[in-house]
């Protein structure tokens, strides 16, 4: 046994230590596995085939993610590492794609990009790694782990706020939280770059992805209306006071808090104030339409919580902390109440506008991811400070 | 990661000495084999050679051998001939073959084998009684199981019937004797790389039906049957490793019992083992086999982590790995066939590679001992 931690936290020489680099082809996780090679980790690439893009928009089967899986497989060739291609279509059909049409149908905006890392990164790859023998698995996000005086890991936000990841990553369990790396999260985007370069990587330049990886275009529409042929059935437009506005063609073409693309000639009301979408009503097949302050909302619901550093157990208590129901947001401040159930209450210190059913509601303390749920429901509610 | 244990030979078996020298000396000079000159003479004394080592493979006379790029062309240019006829092929073809049929006809039918992956007699004569059929493809040999097909009673029922008998002899040769006269067997078709040849070799055996079928037309190469000019270098080395396997005959008994210590092992690591095949007659060196809760992926990388170079059933060209065909057709349930892994042997391989490929494996079954026991 080594007397001092490797790099990546081990008591073993970085030879003896085998990581499994879950490899995207992007230029992050290409850095990532190959400067741990560079340091002498015994690196296992391994890059997902998650969907046939093709398929996603039309019958034609083509691969376009194959040039991912080909940049990723260049990369480890060059640098001397084996790599691995595992076809998990199935599991992210299941765990992802479905549930993003199904979350989509209930009116909701799904995040895709979380269930892929609680389900099918790690849980799915994060086994096989431990099948192969691995002492940990590394991925290039962006995100800070760092360990208490116990060894119990922690998550922090990213050093470089622009790219933190941890929005993404809130579902992230301690079990899994113990064997995973991010090698990249105390370091800027540019820092990457200046490295792949220095490494000589074929993905230095490659543009970051913008997208959810299997809608192409964002044309998420189209993806939902394939996998639900009823996603389109058209409806109405109602304004809160009940008067009918107008007619759409599919409450997937809605999210809450949205201003644009109404339909609805001018969409502003007649003193002039511009038209949001307040509330998606499924069952009528009604998309709500309403004023801005009509938004507001300043306490949450959520469900299915994963909780950092505590041990799932609620408490009676409202504790003080941020939080984010969007990735691209500064947290706010607010009070969080843990309940049964894996279920709990978030408490905004002001109200805020556009949170929509289906995003997943994150909790800070300063830095630190506390952990957070899904949100299952919004309302305004002026008098919580009191009741607590 | 070191790589020096190397038992796919199914896949593709490594060069033998006698291919490379051979394959060396032809490729020191230009030699078209259609030229009048020295060199091409040259050239063409050289596959006259080993056309003859070829045809002693199979016991066939050398005119018999249309040289071309392997089986996967052999297989294509049988079943064009047959294009719109109604053919009968196993379930458990090569991919050549059963994408072959598929593209030529809609009129076909796939022959059931039984449990224990040997083609069902019964059904085919049957398939062969209710409507005529033009040609029957049954493969030697199963690439994934080994397991060997009873090419002479195939071949006896498919003439009772009228049909043709076309037989893809690739992992046969060198392992089984081959006759194709005394077998019946109208098209056989072989790889050189599968007995320690090169690559982007391989033969079309004509039998005894006396047609000749044709696929690649603009010369008059290989009797106006394989336009092209040839392959001199790679028929050399076809010739030199056909000539090497006949000199070696008694290599099949030392990969019997290779292959008698490899399984006894994996079911000694774990009893839950599924070896299929194992009532049926197979080849020396062939095993596929199941642990239930090792996925076959997952034993392939944990295995080539270790260097130790394995296959699940037939490799896919994209380096995914997928469901065998020829387990569901033997009704193998998915949740075993998922977990099915192909060792197989060769000229070359010696108790070391055993040994090696069974300590990796011991230690893969330990460290997923809790998996094993949850499917047990």
């Amino acid at each position: 046994m080594e007397k001092l931690p490797n790099s990546l936290g081990l008591y073993k020489a970085p030879k003896d230590t085998r990581v499994v680099v879950a490899m995207s082809g992007g230029v992050d996780s290409s850095v990532t596995a190959a400067l741990l090679h560079e340091e002498g980790y015994d690196v296992v690439g391994v890059t997902l085939q998650l969907y046939d893009y093709g398929a996603a928009v039309s019958k034609s089967k083509t691969c376009c993610a194959g040039q991912d899986i080909y940049d990723a497989k260049k990369v480890a060739d060059a640098h001397g590492f084996p790599h691995y291609v595992l076809n998990y279509e199935s599991n992210f059909r299941e765990s992802v794609i479905d549930d993003f049409a199904d979350s989509y149908m209930r009116g909701e905006t799904p995040i895709p990009c979380v269930k892929c890392n609680q389900s099918v990164k790690f849980r799915d790859l994060l086994e096989m790694a431990k099948d192969l023998g691995a002492d940990c698995m590394a991925t290039g996000h962006y995100i800070k782990r760092t360990t208490d005086e116990t060894g119990r890991a922690q998550l922090h936000r990213a050093h470089d706020h622009g790219k933190d990841q941890s929005y993404f990553l809130f579902a992230t369990t301690q079990e899994q939280l113990d064997f995973l790396r991010f090698p990249l999260g105390g370091w800027s985007k540019d820092k990457t770059r200046a490295e792949a370069q220095r490494l000589g990587l074929l993905t230095a330049d490659k543009p970051d992805s913008q997208d959810i990886c299997f809608v192409p275009h964002g044309d998420y529409a189209r993806v939902v209306k394939k996998i639900r042929p009823d996603a389109e059935d058209p409806g109405e437009i109602v304004h809160m006071d009940g008067r009918v506005l107008g007619r759409h063609e599919g409450i997937i073409h809605y999210t809450i808090g949205q201003r644009k693309g109404l339909g609805i000639g001018g969409g502003i009301s007649d003193n002039n104030e511009p038209f949001y979408v307040i509330a998606i009503n499924t069952a009528e097949k009604q998309v709500i339409v309403g004023p801005k302050a009509a938004l507001a909302r300043d306490l949450l619901h959520v469900k299915d919580c994963n909780w950092l550093g505590s041990d799932g157990t609620h408490t009676d208590r409202f504790i003080t902390v941020q939080t984010k129901f969007r990735s691209v947001m500064t947290p706010v401040p607010a009070r969080l109440l843990q309940k049964e159930n894996g279920t709990a209450e978030i408490h905004l210190d002001s109200p805020q506008y556009g949170i929509s059913p289906g995003q997943a509601a994150v909790i800070y303390e300063g830095d630190r991811l506390l952990g957070g749920g899904w949100i299952t429901g919004a309302e305004k509610n002026m008098n919580a400070r009191s009741a607590a | 990661m070191a790589q020096n244990t190397y038992l796919d030979y199914n896949a593709t078996a490594p060069l033998r000495p006698e291919a490379l020298a051979a394959l060396r000396d032809a490729l020191m000079a230009p030699h078209n084999a259609s030229s009048i000159h020295s060199f091409g003479r040259m050239g063409r004394q050289i596959i006259e050679t080993a056309r003859a080592r070829v045809a002693a493979l199979c016991s066939a006379a050398p005119a018999q051998i249309i040289f071309n790029s392997g089986a996967s062309e052999g297989n294509n240019t049988v079943i064009a001939h047959f294009t719109n006829q109604r053919i009968l092929l196993s379930a458990i073809e090569h991919p050549s073959v059963m994408e072959a049929v598929k593209a030529c006809t809609q009129n076909f039918a796939l022959i059931p084998v039984t449990k224990e992956g040997v083609i069902d007699l019964t059904a085919l004569e049957i398939l062969l009684q209710s409507e005529p059929a033009a040609l029957v493809c049954v493969m030697a040999v199963n690439n994934e199981t080994g397991i060997i097909q009873p090419i002479n009673e195939i071949s006896r029922l498919a003439h009772k019937y009228g049909a043709l008998y076309h037989c893809d002899g690739v992992q046969a040769a060198g392992r089984i004797a081959l006759d194709i006269a005394a077998s019946g067997i109208d098209f056989l078709t072989l790889s050189a790389h599968k007995i320690g040849g090169p690559q982007g070799t391989g033969a079309l055996v004509l039998g005894l039906c006396g047609l000749t079928p044709h696929f690649i037309f603009g010369g008059q190469q290989e009797k106006g049957a394989r336009a092209g000019t040839e392959n001199v270098a790679g028929i050399a080395g076809f010739g030199a490793a056909a000539q090497a396997v006949l000199a070696y005959k008694g290599s099949a008994k030392n990969l019997a019992v290779l292959q008698t210590r490899l399984e006894t092992e994996i079911q000694r690591h774990a009893p839950s083992a599924i070896i299929y095949g194992l009532n049926a007659l197979r080849v020396a060196g062939t095993t596929l086999f199941s642990v239930p809760g090792i996925s076959a992926e997952t034993a392939l990388m944990a295995l080539d982590l270790d260097g130790v170079a394995i296959s699940s059933g037939s490799a896919c060209s994209s380096g995914r790995v997928e469901a065998s065909q020829t387990l569901k057709a033997m009704g193998v349930e998915k949740n075993h066939a998922s977990c099915a892994i192909r060792v197989s042997m060769g000229w070359a391989t010696t108790p070391e590679d055993v040994e090696a490929f069974l300590s990796s494996w011991r230690k893969l079954c330990i460290r997923l001992e809790g998996k094993i026991k949850a499917h047990a």
